[in-house]
């Protein structure tokens, strides 16, 4: 019996790895910007623009607050443009994301606000352009805390990822889903659900660790 | 080298509008410790901002080096604040950073190539007396070390005026001692011109050449710190310097009333200050020699010492005949000495003869 749910697990996992990695590589790439974007932009931060802050702030908020399982049906058609098709791994992977820049970039917020002011002040006292502050003040003096922050939102993508199926997607909540669940098999749903546990764990494990690591304080 | 003309500074808060700064006008000389002092919310934080733009003055000029730093641009701005270095109560280290990267700094954010910056680096971290602790974080320093950190840093871009804003309150007393022997040490060594921003009397003492007294938005008093503390003006300086120099009576006569009038058993009390070369003239012996019938007591002595000049505070209590009471207070009037005449107070009975 294991035998037999081995493959089915580890295609499965395959699968969830690969939309986690994926999404989570392209919405950070978007999500981080987009939340020293909403950090600085704030009132009295380095950037101060009202209009635009309360502007993406109002998008990332309406994008939140769309259900992922909703999200990923309503988005379909932008889905089948960007990768040709609406079903698939691949595609599960358009709505991982758009769903993961809004909640990144306000992770990202959170973990930059953190950053004390006097440092900010400190250097723009010694000449510092915002793109400096920016890169070489808030970005690295908040990485610990963006680690954490970052570990989070890889969590919660594995949670949404078990949606995929949804839309043909795969994936270790599909199997649980469709073995576990429609086909009566509780110890595939069992092993599934361990198999989750652990790589929930070993996500924590290594965010914790690398956070500790970055931080000197 | 620093100039500030009709610095005024209004602030939009929630209550209404804040008039932090009304009409400061302060000239700050090259190579001079400038000391301004005032208690938390007087505005000295929001004028020593004012120097480097920090906060950006409502109305008044602010020149630096002959330099009109209101009328510049941002990347002028940025440009101009290379030559202020400024350090910070709490010190405002990257604690993500190495003591030498802390240094480095300013230098990286003007592009200066890793050599060049290992050879303005090393000889800070000597200046400071951190050569030992280059590759540590913040987080393993102590106060000092980390303020020295701090002043190293404000010193990698060579420049020519040095803000402290509040640079020793967060230190212990021995700490803050060699702090400022440290700012002392460079303000002579590179002609800095240093502004120290501080609500502790003695850090102005300590280091400070002149020494402006801010109050509510306004400049009380100014002058050299020698003038200041001999003969401060304002109520606010006198309540500065009774930190450091207190104003109280000895324990015996505390308390009790004090009269103009001579009462049965009271001694007339006299504040006597001495300064400069005289200090250690003996008007006191001379006093009792020429007048006859005169007692005097010693109460309270201190001889202290400003940029080397002697300052001596004295009490002391007189008795005797009225003449000779006259006699003595004609005397010291025509001495170099400065008296202020408390009245007779009468000892208290407990107290031990």
């Amino acid at each position: 019996m294991f035998a037999e749910i081995l493959p089915l697990l580890s295609k499965a996992l395959g699968e969830t790895i690969y939309m986690v990695v994926v999404s989570m590589a392209i919405a950070s790439a978007i999500g981080v910007p987009l939340g020293v974007l909403l950090h600085t932009t704030a009132k009295g931060q380095i950037l101060e623009n009202i209009f635009i802050n309360q502007t993406i702030g109002s998008v990332v908020n309406a994008v939140r607050s769309i259900p992922f399982i909703i999200l990923m049906v309503a988005i379909i058609p932008l889905t089948r443009f960007l990768v040709g098709s609406a079903i698939g791994t691949t595609a599960a992977i358009v709505p991982l994301v758009i769903a993961s820049i809004p909640f990144i970039g306000r992770q990202v917020e959170t973990s930059l606000k953190e950053v004390p002011a006097g440092l900010i002040e400190a250097a723009q006292a010694m000449g510092a352009t915002p793109a400096q502050i920016i890169t070489k003040v808030l970005l690295p003096e908040a990485m610990p805390s963006i680690v954490s922050q970052l570990t989070t939102v890889i969590i919660a993508l594995v949670g949404e990822s078990a949606m995929a199926g949804a839309i043909g997607g795969g994936g270790l909540g599909d199997l649980a889903i469709r073995y576990g669940y429609q086909r009566f098999r509780p110890e595939v749903m069992l092993a599934t659900v361990v198999v989750l546990i652990i790589l929930v764990q070993a996500v924590q494990f290594i965010g914790n660790t690398l956070a500790k690591k970055l931080d000197k304080r | 080298m620093i100039k500030l003309l009709g610095i005024e500074k209004i602030y939009d808060s929630p209550s209404g509008k804040v008039h932090a700064l009304k009409g400061i006008d302060l000239e700050i000389a090259r190579g001079e410790i400038y000391g301004i002092i005032g208690l938390s919310g007087a505005g000295k934080s929001t004028l020593v901002r004012c120097i480097n733009m920090l906060e950006r003055p409502t109305a008044g000029k602010v020149f630096v080096d002959g330099q009109d730093m209101t009328a510049l641009t941002e990347s002028e701005l940025r440009t101009a604040r290379k030559n202020i270095g400024m350090i910070f109560q709490h010190f405002n280290l990257l604690s993500s950073a190495t003591v030498y990267d802390n240094i480095a700094f300013p230098l990286k954010l003007s592009g200066t190539s890793s050599a060049d910056i290992q050879k303005k680096v090393q000889p800070l971290l000597e200046l400071v007396g951190l050569s030992d602790k280059a590759n540590q974080y913040p987080a393993q320093l102590s106060g000092g070390q980390k303020q020295r950190v701090g002043i190293a840093r404000a010193l990698a871009s060579d420049p020519k005026v040095l803000l402290c804003d509040e640079a020793t309150s967060a230190l212990d007393p021995q700490t803050t001692k060699s702090i400022l022997a440290l700012i002392k040490d460079i303000n002579k060594k590179l002609a800095l011109t240093v502004v120290v921003i501080t609500h502790e009397m003695q850090v102005i003492k300590d280091i400070c050449d002149k020494v402006a007294v801010i109050s509510d938005g306004v400049i009380a008093e100014r002058g050299s710190v020698l003038d200041v503390f001999t003969n401060p003006r304002h109520e606010i300086t006198k309540e500065f310097i009774s930190v450091l120099l207190s104003n109280e009576l000895p324990a015996a006569f505390r308390g009790n009333e004090i009269s103009q009038d001579r009462t049965p058993g009271s001694l007339l009390l006299l504040r006597l200050i001495f300064l400069g070369e005289r200090a250690d003239d003996p008007v006191l012996a001379k006093m009792i020699r020429t007048c006859a019938g005169l007692e005097c007591t010693m109460l309270f002595g201190n001889l202290d010492e400003i940029h080397g000049v002697p300052f001596g505070r004295f009490i002391i209590g007189l008795s005797g005949a009225d003449e000779a009471i006259n006699n003595a207070l004609n005397f010291l009037g025509g001495e170099d000495v400065r008296v202020e005449v408390i009245g007779y107070v009468r000892r208290n009975s407990t107290a031990v003869e």
